[in-house]
């Protein structure tokens, strides 16, 4: 066992993995409640199947002894909310249970389970099914539809395997605007129509294709950060690079680029920001790192909305912040107390290092069950190998 | 008469199964990521390095008493270059759409490193016939693991076999099994199921052995 | 360097390394050569036929072609027929029915598009002045989205698209645009497709790019193009 060495003050309070996940799936419950008031059946269906998905597979690994953990952490639960949330409320179920099961085997199982991903794993399992279904995932339903209660979209009950039915052809019969199946981010890129920021805060005006409302989920996260389930340095510094950046650009020439309200309240930024870049496996302990990642995804996600074929950059810009986490957190160490600058010049190889958040107790702490590894030994060396 | 039988069907299946270039040895991987977005690019690709690497074989090991050490590499390579060349020609008089569909990783034949692997450790040292053999069990386990490859990613990612529809009309492609991610991810389930076969099969002998 | 040759016990003689690699290749160029001559006339067979696959597909009346090329001092000249490419020549195909009539022109254009350069083959109709189709020789675009534009009846409503030639004859009259998807008012302008702009874009630029150096240097040559020569 490896010691670990904290700078004081030493906090001692009844905090597990468990409570802090528990924290945030219970943050998380009335942005569910709202997306399903703006979509109806089809997205409560979405947020049941994908994380029905995401709940099944990491049962499965922590079963088969893959993964430590236990499926009572709540982990999983949070990974199939935010990934529902992310994917359009029309998406097929089947490609829903995909993107549950890529998220929990390929960005969770692979690396060892909990507090050993290094990617967000609702992000991997978004990026997936992104680079798999391009059509499905950029097919928005306007919210706040008639009769949204009582019929599901028809591209959700697509059958396993198959193409979605086609939602424009349906819209059109609902007599919508075709343009509406777009999301403002997307309209403002293809068609150069920009949505006011005072509609985007609220998602409340009619028929909009957005996510849930940004003012929710602030709200949602002001709290969790007030009750230090979560760093506020990561958002902010997100939100404020994003928008600064976008500020930047806009002054330059105002005729070319969106104001940077759009910029701040419009696709996943928010949502991206509060709940998925701030994940504690996967970004930086040092305050100061936390300050450099959250500036990082926020120029990230302009550049990527302004200058690539892509509408929205959230995802890939806090995927690129995940893996530049290591490397963050390597240069923003802390210089301990009494440490000369003299020192920091170079006379001491290694600064402390601070391998766990403050906030967070050890699974042996908390009283967890960590399961047994089961290693093989060494397999015996063949003579015949070559080469 | 059954002894060298015996060891010559041992020779073929090092290569096609204990061995394998692929799933084992992970060798050759740019093409088997790059050209195998359908079964039938994948299989084009192990048969035209099969006969790459069996021509290449033979004649290294037909040349082996007289080739001296400091320029085997040189000698080896231009054979190797020279059976490209004849298999980028056949396949142009074949099928232009193939060789279009396999562009550049034809030519790419000559760096493949299980050829110069298979004629430095195994041509440069036996006869021509054994040399042969081992050489075209080793084609065989490529052509198997980039067929493996190949069509995990165009029933996925096209809905079909050989451009034969499986799954009808309605089918939705998964577009990320023929771009370049796909092949990674395919290429890392069959690892991943190997790596589980060769786990299990360990843990046997690890039983049986403690038994004994 | 020579120190450590010097402490090799045994030394291979050069003329032995000379001789082995100059046996090795000579093996290997006559196997090469073989190769190329049995091959050869399959190869160009292939590629004739995969020519005028192409251009069959873009214009769907021709029944044989004849290929040219389209020099930069504005005379044209038939491919094959004595000399080389000069620099700058742009090669294109008059595509000709059975009596003989000229039923229009085929050239290529590339333009960058989402993934790699979009190689499509356009066709001419010189008596109307318009691009009336066109045909993917290479491209590296998305599934499901850049790959649209062979298949995407909205954007397949382009053409017949007017590329008229200006005045004096030296560039078209207007640029062949692409546009944003809904926005097309002029005879020159393509539709793009919505969500895949950018290969929209590159077939745009393509068609534009040749027929904007190709079409003024053929233009005083389609009296004598008009007949199969």
């Amino acid at each position: 066992m490896s010691i670990e060495i904290r700078s004081a003050p030493h906090i001692k309070a009844p905090r597990s993995v468990e409570m802090i996940m528990r924290h945030v799936v219970w943050s998380l419950m009335p942005i569910c409640a709202f997306y399903i008031y703006q979509y109806g059946l089809s997205a409560f269906a979405s947020l049941v199947v994908v994380t029905g998905s995401c709940l099944l597979t990491e049962r499965w690994f922590t079963k088969t002894g893959t993964q430590s953990g236990d499926i009572s952490d709540y982990s999983a639960v949070i990974t199939g909310l935010l990934l529902a949330l992310s994917l359009p409320p029309g998406f097929p179920l089947w490609m829903g249970a995909v993107a549950g099961f890529v998220a929990i085997a390929l960005g969770k199982a692979l690396f060892g389970g909990i507090g050993f991903n290094v990617f967000n794993p609702a992000l991997v399992g978004r990026a997936f099914v992104q680079a798999a279904f391009p059509q499905a995932i950029a097919t928005y339903t306007p919210s706040f539809l008639p009769g949204r209660f009582h019929e599901m979209v028809p591209s959700s009950m697509a059958v396993p395997f198959m193409q979605p039915a086609d939602v424009l052809e349906w819209l059109k019969l609902k007599q919508l605007d075709a343009l509406a199946g777009a999301t403002p981010l997307a309209k403002w890129k293809f068609e150069g129509v920009l949505a006011g920021a005072e509609e985007l805060v609220t998602s409340l005006s009619g028929h909009m294709a957005v996510g849930p409302s940004p003012a929710l989920i602030l709200v949602c996260g002001i709290y969790l950060a007030m009750r230090r389930f979560m760093d506020w340095r990561i958002p902010a510094a997100i939100l404020g690079s994003a928008g600064l950046t976008a500020w930047i650009l806009f002054a330059i020439s105002p005729e070319r680029f969106p104001n940077p309200f759009f910029m701040l309240f419009s696709g996943g930024l928010i949502l991206g920001a509060v709940y998925m870049a701030t994940d504690m496996a996967t970004s930086p302990v040092t305050p100061k790192g936390m300050w450099v990642y959250g500036a990082f995804i926020g120029l990230m996600t302009v550049v990527i909305r302004y200058y690539s074929g892509l509408p929205e950059g959230v995802m890939y810009a806090i995927l690129l912040g995940n893996a530049a986490t290591p490397l963050i957190e390597r240069i923003t160490q802390p210089t301990p107390f009494g440490k000369s600058a003299l020192a920091r010049l170079g006379q001491v190889k290694r600064g402390a290092s601070y391998p766990l958040h403050p906030g967070y107790i050890s699974r042996e702490d908390a009283g967890a069950v960590t399961p047994k590894k089961r290693f093989l030994p060494n397999k015996p060396k063949r003579e015949d190998r070559e080469s | 008469m059954s002894q060298p039988t015996a060891k010559t069907w041992d020779e073929f299946m090092e290569g096609v199964w204990r061995q394998n270039p692929v799933f084992v040895m992970v060798l050759g991987m740019c093409p088997a990521l790059a050209v195998t977005v359908s079964a039938i690019n994948a299989l084009s690709m192990g048969v035209a390095t099969t006969f790459v690497l069996i021509c290449s074989c033979a004649l290294v090991s037909m040349t082996r008493r007289f080739t001296p050490k400091e320029v085997r590499i040189a000698v080896y390579i231009v054979i190797i270059a020279t059976f490209v060349t004849a298999v980028d020609y056949a396949i142009q008089a074949i099928s232009l759409a193939l060789y279009d569909a396999l562009g550049a990783f034809i030519q790419l034949i000559v760096v493949n490193c299980i050829i110069l692997g298979r004629a430095e450790a195994h041509a440069a040292k036996n006869p021509p016939l054994p040399a042969m053999i081992n050489a075209a069990g080793m084609g065989l386990g490529f052509t198997i693991g980039l067929f493996a490859l190949g069509s995990v990613r165009e029933i996925f990612g096209a809905g079909a076999l050989f451009g034969v529809p499986l799954f009808g009309e309605g089918f939705q492609p998964w577009v990320v099994m023929v771009l370049p991610p796909g092949g990674f991810f395919v290429l890392g389930c069959w690892l991943l199921l190997f790596a589980a076969i060769e786990r299990r099969k360990q843990r046997k002998l690890v039983e049986v052995t403690e038994n004994v | 360097m020579s120190a450590e040759v010097t402490m090799v016990p045994q030394t291979t003689p050069t003329a032995a390394m000379i001789r082995t690699l100059g046996l090795i290749s000579a093996i290997c160029g006559l196997i090469i050569v073989g190769a190329y001559q049995s091959t050869y006339d399959a190869v160009q067979e292939n590629k004739r036929i995969a020519v005028e696959r192409a251009v069959f597909k873009v214009i769907p009346s021709a029944k044989s072609i004849v290929e040219y090329w389209a020099l930069s001092d504005g005379q044209i000249e038939k491919v094959g027929a004595g000399g080389t490419a000069q620099a700058g020549a742009i090669k294109f195909f008059a595509g000709y029915d059975e009596p003989g009539k000229l039923v229009g022109l085929a050239a290529e254009g590339a333009a960058k598009g989402y993934s790699d350069y979009v190689r499509i083959l356009f066709a001419y109709d010189p008596s109307a002045a318009t691009v009336t189709g066109f045909g993917v020789v290479s491209a590296r675009e998305t599934p499901g989205i850049g790959d649209k534009i062979t298949v995407d009846k909205a954007f397949l409503a382009n053409f017949p698209l007017e590329a008229k030639l200006s005045d004096d004859g030296m560039v078209l009259a207007h640029e062949i645009r692409t546009v944003k998807h809904g926005s097309k008012t002029n005879p020159w302008e393509i539709d793009a497709i919505s969500g895949a702009t950018i290969t929209s874009r590159a077939v745009g630029k393509g068609i534009n790019d040749t027929a904007q150096t190709l079409l003024p240097r053929i233009a005083p040559h389609l009296e004598k193009l008009k007949e199969k020569s």
